[in-house]
């Protein structure tokens, strides 16, 4: 199909022809050709945000939940730059973007014209891919070239700059499947020698674990099912990355809980004690690994992950498989019914009864208080609610992330959105709008703290706009929790700066937004609050004001091993916990 | 304290620390559009990685091909994620690491050495370029600028021979590589 258009018009023609839904943006001078063209058409729906950060939030929420790719639209310069931490938090946690930025005409480039900046030269190491579109006739293949590499082998962010005159210019428009996307098409499927000795390796494994991470999510739902067929049939237990919570279901017995800096007891000692790690869809992050050099010392490791450059960057395994999540483990699956092969039955019995005592140490046990509101109470509550609801849950980034992961059981994917590799504090209210409009008769939670939740405050105006109900859940400690956290631990209990005095009244804020605001500081009255806060069909901000002084445990603290975990019912001198090697880790 | 295990000082091997810093020679075939250099010299500043030299021209017009040649350190694992950081890059056609393979690339430099000197100084910096078959490319009365190719070392040392006589400036190509035998990158 081709076309003669203006670039205005052949940017809207490719995003309905990519099958676009939601544009998530805010205008502004270099880029009103292309606002023009969305107003005289109807098959797309603009976001008006109220900040370019949280156009890309709001986008990275609706690809992360949809599967999708999610699109933004922003102006040149401060548009641009604003996008840019969104773009570095999708980069980071493999979300598929593609983000519209205007430039100033093509003649100005380079002589500091007004909402002028180096666009491509700000988000090159921000994004997968950029492009500066300088001649009309190269806009249609670049923007469908742009969502195939989006959406393709690790998914990440695409930057396309598009010179005012390049949008005012006519030229002939080309549809996807003119394109033909030449260079990039990384590799799915993965070695079948390889996954043979993978296959050999697990059936002969006596102490096995399954470190799944975010590329089961990014895999796809098939990839959740075969990961879940492939524990069901190896009884192996199973672990996961922040990222990847919801692949599999939390309430299975195989399930150890999160693993890693602030995950559980058993999850870290399982993968300390193994002596076969399958990891698939991970990436041997800090906060996962710990001290490098005590990392699951036992164990030979296999590493499944699309992109090469994962592979021997943090940890060196023993047995690397280039390829897809869902091709591997469809594959492996195949291969093992077809030996007929089994695990060590004795091995594993044995194993599991080990597993069993590190479960017995109830690592996120906390004291419980009838006079404040703990926080991991307020999860549970917040959990027990609404578990038998269609409910998606976004988080800010901090403590209340860390215990939204112990305490709220996810057993589906797609339905826990966070940033996890950046840790963007703000990213969950956005993220939240993006979450609800792919499904608007859904539950969609943002548990935040109350200092994150404060650098996006402004997008509950876009919530207000589209009659998005939100809710948001703030455990409000009036502290920014971890920093206080690590304060404790590594800097004599010196808060310094940590503690935010004058705060806003949420609950009237919520009401100057045209929401709902909920206050809450009892235990007793938690329930019904939360339930009040379900019940209304308008955008809520639920101030839970919880206990000051709670520490987010157990923890691995910075340079420490698996097996060298905090629990937070063990009193004793906390701030020796880190040694002098540990405190330069972040 | 609610350490579990005693942390003893670890009984495995740090992971990184005692491999040792190879130099390797990298061959990267990338479509020559706008800013592919800079995303290669933006992978490498970012990471953390070196550049001992780093030459780059357009090798196949048609194609809108270019060849880069990058020199770099580091260890065999770093050395890995280069390379993958690399092809990871959209534009980025091929990397082959010419130090690894099993036949060894050809590396070549190309400099040009001022020297300024009179009398017997002069005739020895002739005959020492003589001897390294340096060809004069510009002569006055009382300086010579020399062209010179080889390896690296070569020219290394054809220079340090310079010094002691004159040597004023030197401008240098960087290394270029290509592999042995009769298959193309």
């Amino acid at each position: 199909m081709t076309q003669q258009m203006t670039g205005a018009e052949m940017v809207i023609q490719a995003l309905v022809d990519q099958g676009v839904e939601y544009v998530f943006g805010y205008p502004g001078g270099a880029v009103l050709p292309i606002y023009d063209a969305m107003f005289q058409q109807q098959k797309l729906k603009h976001i008006l945000v109220r900040h370019e950060q949280g156009a890309g939030h709001a986008a990275e929420g609706y690809a992360r939940t949809t599967g999708k790719v999610g699109v933004m639209l922003v102006t040149s310069g401060p548009g641009a730059t604003n996008a840019v931490t969104a773009l570095t938090d999708a980069l980071m946690d493999s979300i598929p973007l593609v983000c519209l930025t205007g430039q100033v005409a093509t003649h100005l480039i380079g002589n500091d014209a007004f909402q002028e900046c180096d666009t491509v030269g700000i988000t090159r190491p921000c994004t997968k891919h950029n492009y500066l579109v300088k001649s009309v006739n190269d806009l249609s293949r670049v923007l469908h070239e742009a969502f195939h590499i989006a959406a393709n082998g690790r998914p990440g962010p695409v930057v396309i700059d598009i010179p005012k005159d390049v949008q005012f210019a006519r030229g002939t428009y080309q549809g996807p499947k003119a394109v033909s996307i030449k260079t990039y098409r990384p590799k799915v499927k993965g070695d079948i020698d390889k996954i043979k000795i993978a296959v050999d390796m697990l059936a002969n494994a006596k102490k096995p674990i399954i470190y799944s991470g975010g590329g089961i999510i990014n895999s796809g739902k098939e990839a959740s099912h075969l990961l879940r067929e492939f524990a069901r049939m190896t009884g192996f237990p199973v672990t996961s990355t922040l990222m990847g919570l919801g692949a599999y279901p939390a309430a299975d017995p195989q399930w150890l809980g999160m693993l890693g800096m602030h995950g559980t007891f058993e999850a870290n000692w399982t993968m300390h004690d193994c002596d076969v790690m399958f990891c698939i869809g991970a990436r041997f992050d800090d906060r996962i690994t710990g001290r490098l050099d005590a990392f699951a010392p036992h164990s030979r490791k296999i590493h499944v992950d699309i992109d090469p450059s994962s592979i021997n960057k943090n940890v060196k395994v023993d047995l690397a498989i280039v390829g897809d999540c869902a091709h591997v483990l469809e594959d492996m699956i195949r291969i093992w019914r077809a030996e007929a092969r089994q695990p060590n039955k004795q091995a594993l019995a044995g194993w599991w009864k080990q597993i069993d005592k590190w479960r017995g140490r109830n690592s996120l046990a906390y004291r419980s208080s009838n006079e404040t509101i703990k926080p991991q109470y307020a999860i549970e509550r917040l959990y027990a609610a609404t578990k038998d609801r269609d409910v998606y849950i976004t988080t800010e980034v901090g403590q209340h992330q860390m215990w939204a992961a112990q305490f709220f059981k996810f057993q589906e994917p797609n339905r826990w959105m966070t940033s996890g590799g950046l840790g963007t504090m703000g990213y969950g209210l956005p993220a939240s709008i993006g979450v609800q409009l792919a499904h608007p008769k859904s539950l969609v939670i943002d548990i935040a703290g109350e200092a994150s939740v404060l650098m996006t405050m402004q997008e509950m105006s876009t919530a207000a706009q589209y009659r998005l109900p939100i809710k948001i859940f703030i455990l409000n400690n009036q502290y920014m929790g971890m920093v206080r956290q690590w304060q404790e631990l590594l800097h004599g209990g010196r808060y310094s700066e940590s503690y935010t005095a004058a705060l806003p009244d949420f609950v009237k804020l919520a009401e100057a937004y045209h929401g709902v605001g909920i206050r809450c500081d009892k235990p007793g009255d938690l329930d019904h609050a939360i339930k009040e806060m379900i019940d209304v069909d308008k955008p809520v901000i639920f101030d839970c004001m919880v206990d000051q002084a709670e520490n987010c445990f157990p923890m691995i603290p910075s340079g420490k091993a698996h097996n060298e975990m905090l629990l937070g019912d063990v009193p004793g001198d906390i701030e020796k916990a880190i040694d002098e090697r540990g405190k330069v880790l972040v | 304290m609610s350490i579990v295990s005693p942390p003893s000082a670890s009984i495995y091997p740090p992971a990184t620390v005692h491999e040792k810093a190879e130099r390797h020679t990298l061959s990267v075939l990338v479509d020559n559009e706008p800013g592919v250099l800079a995303r290669v010299i933006g992978l490498f500043s970012g990471r953390g990685y070196n550049i001992d030299s780093l030459t780059v021209s357009e090798t196949e017009h048609e194609k809108h091909l270019s060849r880069i040649t990058i020199v770099t350190s580091g260890t065999p694992m770093v050395i890995e994620q280069i390379r993958h950081q690399l092809e990871r890059l959209v534009q980025i056609r091929r990397v082959v690491d010419l130090t690894d393979s099993a036949t060894p690339g050809i590396e070549r430099e190309l400099a040009m050495v001022k020297v300024r000197g009179r009398g017997e100084n002069r005739i020895e910096a002739l005959r020492l370029a003589d001897a390294f078959r340096a060809r004069v490319i510009d002569a006055g009365s009382e300086s010579f600028i020399f062209e010179i190719t080889g390896a690296t070392e070569k020219i290394e040392s054809f220079i340090s021979l310079m010094l002691p006589l004159g040597l004023v400036e030197v401008s240098r190509t960087g290394v270029v590589a290509i592999s042995r035998g009769a298959e193309g990158m």
